[in-house]
């Protein structure tokens, strides 16, 4: 039996609960929603490798259930804004004004509600990952196929909210948010807030995901991973554990996207770009595929390096970012940490296969 | 004064009675009365001089005066107090002029009508075709009795059959709106309703409520018939551009269905290779532009083979040096591929900066042709046929070609092709880089019709997995019919939800149609399948 806090997890909670409480002493105010903001990329990678690292689904859509998730909690965030807006209408948004809207549509009813906002925040990207994965699993569509469709799917999506039509604010998306549950946004005691529910929300999806993984059902995840149809013959079924962990890791995604909103202040359709969502896959192959605590900090390392190289050497992020891809591919198939592990172990660990 | 100039031309007439040079008509303009004028307009019309038609529009513009101090004709441009004149014949700048220097040549609205006629002569008469068409079809456009004459006269003389055709509806459209006998506007319906629909409506459609009941009748029956066969004409036309959105698809994909598709790699660098063949156009047309710009007409033959070496061997690279250390492992080669198409878009970004670049489309392929209602352009047209010989030379090579033959042997049974001698490692690489090198190919024909951005490939790789997977991966037919298929349906849909939403629908659809069969359209069986 594996513990459910193993020394990695243990090591990583520790220092992240340490870093969390050191950071109001050692940053200046302004970084630190930019700290939250990679928390909320760490648990985004957590959750696309409890499906991707333990079940084998390459999901190249994670960033959609994301995206989604920040959909809501900004729809949340338009209304408490009420009739401070441009046009002080107390009952429509801005944008929603100024596209000629005479009422709510009916799927922004209940988002002035924060419960409400917050469940949807979870429900919509649990539910469609549910939806696509009952029927994707259940025609054992699996593999480059299934990365295939959800690539097509957050594409999709893209288009859609691109649309002013569907009621989302168009290409602008949604922005100039003021307060949550009363406390102005902007307001340093707020950022420290969020920033630390973000800490919080990260170690809870890490304990989860372990709690997932290690149970009975994680070994079975496992075995589908490595011999889909031997498991299949030995009477599991299969797509039921899939849907399962594909579900929990699209509510994951979909709080981290909640999450994101209030500390970065705006969420626009380009967070459905099929090329964000092929950049967590990164996270999660750079720190370690398989591994949870890997995926977390390969987040950490890889959007830190994105912002210092996009400051300072703008030219150089796509090729440093390219050059990561393929580096982690072809020399370190299980990442950091199974470089880390091979120095502190003389027998190299049976490698992860596709 | 104008008395010396009437003796003058007096003097002058019998030596050129049977031949009248435009000057001496121009001379004679501002002679005696309006019914003199207007013969001597008639005469212009008729000497089918290129210059004449300038002297008639000046004239219809009230611009002619005639200079007091000799008697010449002169145009006189530029509002009061800033009047120049210029020679009506020549161009020549002859100064400023006062205005009472001059002295209009009057015209009222019976010379008026006969300018109009004359004018009208004159361009039907124009040696240039494309002139004579312009002219047939304004007079088409815009039906007047008076012109009844000139046109029947212009098509007496015609001999080209296409002009011919626009002269008798001209003359069709006139005699309709004259006061001709009921029956010859019968006829004249009859005529017009052989034109394109939309002619036939412009021309028909004032006269539905004709006084005459048998007249309005015929116009209404031509008017439907005309109505129902463009309508049968605007589904041939959504076809075309169905299968012209297909064509691009087609291009773009199947260079993937050679590497996804045969080898089961999955390239997310395919874009990038289809925007390098559109920059290599690019970059040939630089060159040709300074060094040699005789070849422009040329380019494209040139950045077609160029392309394809290219970009080829940009993929025999990529082969080589990544996807050759992952095979089976087709997540990684996915992840490692798309790192290949980042460092290349950034690479082609340094290189030639992230603007749009200008690709030019030679003449021979720009242009636009009629087939019945529909308008085909020569860009689309060219893509068509070059996406359909690069899939017909892509079927001969696979099928016809020791290479292609080795191709299959290797992906259908590696260990068992290796006994029998073939270098599979070798075979691997030029797989790779013949998938390479059309994707080089689809970047030069879309170079034509979309930006040459860094971001080209971007917008053609989702679609093309979709085009590959969904049309059952190894198998070139079902590409090209998923293509096609997917093109048309995209344009049908397009005018009833709109583009995007269109868009959106098809990739439902095709995410659903993947759930149901996961082997796309024309599924492999046997063997090969299982792999």
């Amino acid at each position: 039996m594996t513990r459910l806090i193993d020394r990695r997890t243990g090591l990583f909670l520790a220092a992240l609960a340490l870093a969390t409480l050191a950071a109001p002493l050692v940053l200046p105010t302004h970084l630190i929603p930019l700290m939250g903001k990679y928390l909320c990329y760490a648990l985004l990678a957590v959750a696309l490798d409890l499906c991707w690292g333990y079940a084998g689904i390459l999901s190249l859509g994670h960033g959609a259930f994301f995206a989604l998730g920040g959909y809501a909690m900004g729809m949340h965030l338009m209304r408490e804004i009420g009739a401070r807006g441009v046009y002080a209408n107390p009952d429509l948004p801005d944008f929603m004004v100024f596209l000629g809207y005479d009422h709510l549509p009916w799927f922004w009813w209940g988002f002035a509600s924060f419960p409400y906002a917050a469940l949807m925040a979870l429900v919509v990207p649990g539910l469609l990952a549910f939806v696509f994965g009952w029927f994707a699993f259940r025609s054992r569509v699996s593999g480059v196929y299934l990365s295939i469709i959800t690539q097509a799917l957050t594409y999709a999506l893209l288009l859609a909210f691109f649309r002013n039509e569907m009621g989302f604010g168009g290409n602008n998306g949604l922005t100039d948010f003021r307060e949550v549950l009363g406390f102005s946004l902007s307001a340093p005691a707020t950022r420290l807030a969020l920033f630390g529910l973000s800490a919080a929300a990260l170690a809870g999806c890490l304990i989860l995901a372990r709690a997932i993984v290690t149970s009975k059902a994680g070994k079975v995840l496992v075995a589908v991973r490595d011999a889909e149809s031997r498991t299949r013959f030995l009477g599991y079924r299969v797509e039921g554990y899939s849907v399962f962990v594909f579900t929990v890791s699209a509510m994951m995604a979909g709080l981290a996207g909640a999450l994101y909103v209030p500390q970065v202040g705006i969420i626009n359709p380009g967070e459905f770009a099929p090329a964000n969502s092929i950049e967590i896959v990164v996270w999660v192959a750079l720190g370690g595929r398989g591994t949870l605590v890997g995926a977390a900090l390969g987040a950490l390392v890889v959007v830190a390096l994105k912002s210092w190289l996009t400051a300072t050497f703008p030219d150089l992020w796509l090729f440093a970012l390219g050059g990561l891809f393929i580096l982690v591919t072809l020399a370190l198939p299980n990442g950091l940490l199974g470089l880390a592990a091979r120095f502190a172990r003389p027998r190299p660990r049976a490698e992860v296969s596709a | 004064m104008r008395l010396l100039t009437l003796c003058l031309a007096l003097w002058l007439l019998p030596g050129l009675a049977l031949s009248q040079s435009l000057d001496d008509l121009v001379a004679r303009l501002p002679l005696g009365d309006y019914a003199d004028r207007a013969a001597v307009v008639d005469q212009i019309g008729r000497t089918g001089d290129p210059r004449a038609a300038a002297v008639l529009e000046a004239l219809l513009d009230r611009a002619l005066e005639q200079r007091n101090v000799d008697g010449r004709v002169v145009r006189v441009t530029g509002g009061r107090g800033a009047q120049t004149a210029t020679d009506v014949l020549t161009g020549e700048d002859l100064g400023p002029v006062a205005s009472r220097s001059t002295t209009a040549i009057r015209v009222n609205n019976g010379l008026r009508r006969s300018i109009r006629t004359a004018l009208g002569m004159l361009t039907l008469a124009d040696p240039d075709p494309s002139r004579r068409r312009a002219a047939a079809e304004a007079a088409l456009r815009t039906p007047d009795a008076e012109q009844i004459d000139a046109l029947t006269d212009a098509m007496a003389a015609e001999d080209d059959p296409g002009i011919r055709q626009a002269l008798s509806w001209a003359h069709a459209a006139a005699v309709l709106a004259s006061d001709a006998p009921v029956a010859d506007r019968m006829a004249a319906v009859e005529t017009l309703s052989s034109a394109p629909a939309l002619t036939v409506q412009s021309a028909l459609n004032p006269y539905r409520e004709a006084a005459d009941p048998a007249l309005a009748q015929a116009v209404s029956r031509a008017l439907d018939a005309a109505a129902s066969r463009q309508a049968v004409w605007a589904q041939a036309q959504t076809l075309w551009f169905g299968v012209s959105l297909g064509s691009v698809l087609l291009l773009a994909a199947i260079g993937l269905a050679i590497t996804f598709g045969v080898m089961g790699v999955i390239n997310l660098a395919h874009g990038e290779l289809v925007m390098l063949g559109a920059y290599t156009t690019y970059a040939v047309q630089e060159a040709i532009r300074t060094q040699a710009p005789h070849l422009f007409g040329w380019s494209l033959a040139i950045a077609v083979p160029l392309a394809f070496v290219l970009v080829g061997a940009v993929g025999v690279a990529i082969e080589r040096g990544i996807v050759r250390h992952l095979y089976g492992r087709p997540l990684e080669t996915l992840l490692a591929t798309w790192g290949v198409s980042l460092i290349l878009q950034q690479a082609v970004r340094t290189l030639f900066g992230p603007t749009n670049r200008e690709v030019g489309t030679p003449d021979w392929m720009s242009g636009a042709w009629q087939l019945g209602e529909m308008t085909l352009t020569g860009s689309r047209l060219a893509i068509v046929i070059f996406a359909l010989a690069v899939f017909a030379g892509l079927l001969v090579v696979m099928r016809h070609s020791a290479f292609g033959l080795q191709m299959r042997a290797v992906t259908q049974n590696r260990a068992m092709a290796a006994n029998l001698g073939i270098r599979t490692g070798r075979v691997d690489a030029l797989t790779f880089g013949l998938g390479a090198g059309i994707a080089g190919l689809a970047g030069v024909a879309l170079s034509q019709i979309d930006n040459v951005s860094p971001n080209l490939g971007q917008g053609y790789i989702i679609d093309s997995f979709l085009v590959v997977v969904f049309g059952g991966v190894g198998n070139l037919w079902g590409t090209l019919a998923a293509a096609m298929g997917l093109g048309i349906a995209n344009k049908v849909l397009e005018p009833w939800a709109g583009a995007v939403l269109g868009k959106i629908l098809i990739l439902i659809f095709i995410i659903l149609f993947i759930q149901k069969r996961p082997r796309g359209l024309f599924p492999q069986r046997g063997r090969a399948a299982e792999g």
